[in-house]
């Protein structure tokens, strides 16, 4: 659909412009696994307050919109397994590289970052072949 | 003030993760399933977060945060092989999932139990990581 790509954009623009009141503001990188993996193993434990709040409204403000349109579905599989080792893969993966999507993706390639670029090229590489392996090979996904 | 601006950074890319569509895993693996019904829109938003950042990171020059000593040291220039096999592993989940952290949390609220029980693996995996990675770092100095 065309809408798609326009909320893409502006959804986009929404999620920079964070980025960027982060960096300009606080100092800091807006990076998701970076966030929340400072949190679970303790070395942000100086800033826990922030990480807090930072994930509070991560949580509460697509909360109240999807309330207000009527509910919002993330269309997950049901099965659990794929679910579950996901989940595993996500949390290890992002915490060994130092970053994901938002960290290495957003914050990394827009300071043309070596790192964040060869962070990006893999993590897409691996999902593009994981989805191709697994949805058209062996239909699992 | 810190904190304040950290809830309202937290809205506002939630905001932006659920308007582009990336807490629906269809679209994520939509975007990543090129030999399927190609589906574009993760290139858009890509494009529009990286370019507000790209403005921000040329305004940090010679300048100091608003509340902080100094932006954070410039990335270092070494790959590595953490950065290697973790970003692969991030990229298998992300795959089969069509969650990456972001969206994960952002999702919470409205993904059910499966985005609860996505969110709690994510977490343990998170637990082991360090351990994990002081492994790889050993086999460094082995090899």
């Amino acid at each position: 659909m065309q809408s798609d790509w326009i909320m893409g954009l502006l959804g986009g623009g929404l999620i920079g412009t964070a980025a960027a009141i982060l960096l300009l503001v606080n100092g800091r990188i807006m990076g998701a696994s970076g966030i929340i993996g400072g949190l679970v193993d303790g070395s942000g434990r100086s800033d826990w307050t922030e990480r807090v709040a930072f994930l509070g409204g991560l949580i509460i403000a697509p909360g109240i919109v999807a309330l207000m349109m009527g509910g919002a579905n993330t269309q997950l599989t049901n099965n659990f397994a794929v679910i579950i080792v996901a989940g595993l893969l996500v949390g290890v993966g992002t915490r060994l590289a130092n970053g994901c999507t938002s960290g290495h993706g957003v914050c990394g390639i827009s300071r043309l970052s070596l790192r964040g670029i060869v962070a990006t090229v893999f993590y897409i590489g691996a999902g593009g072949l994981t989805v191709i392996v697994f949805k058209h090979a062996l239909g699992v996904i | 003030m810190r904190i304040l601006i950290a809830l309202f950074v937290g809205a506002l890319f939630g905001l932006g993760l659920l308007i582009s569509g990336m807490t629906d895993t269809t679209k994520v693996q939509g975007w990543l399933d090129i030999f399927g019904d190609w589906d574009p829109t993760l290139a858009f938003v890509m494009g529009g977060a990286i370019l507000p950042m790209a403005l921000a990171w040329h305004l940090t020059k010679g300048r100091q945060p608003v509340l902080a000593k100094a932006f954070p040291a410039p990335p270092s220039p070494s790959v590595g092989k953490k950065l290697v096999i973790g970003s692969t592993l991030f990229g298998m989940g992300w795959g089969l999932s069509g969650l990456c952290p972001g969206p994960a949390i952002a999702s919470l609220s409205f993904g059910g139990v499966g985005g609860v029980a996505f969110v709690t693996a994510m977490i343990a995996g998170m637990l082991v990581a360090p351990k994990l990675g002081h492994r790889l770092d050993e086999m460094t100095v082995a090899v």
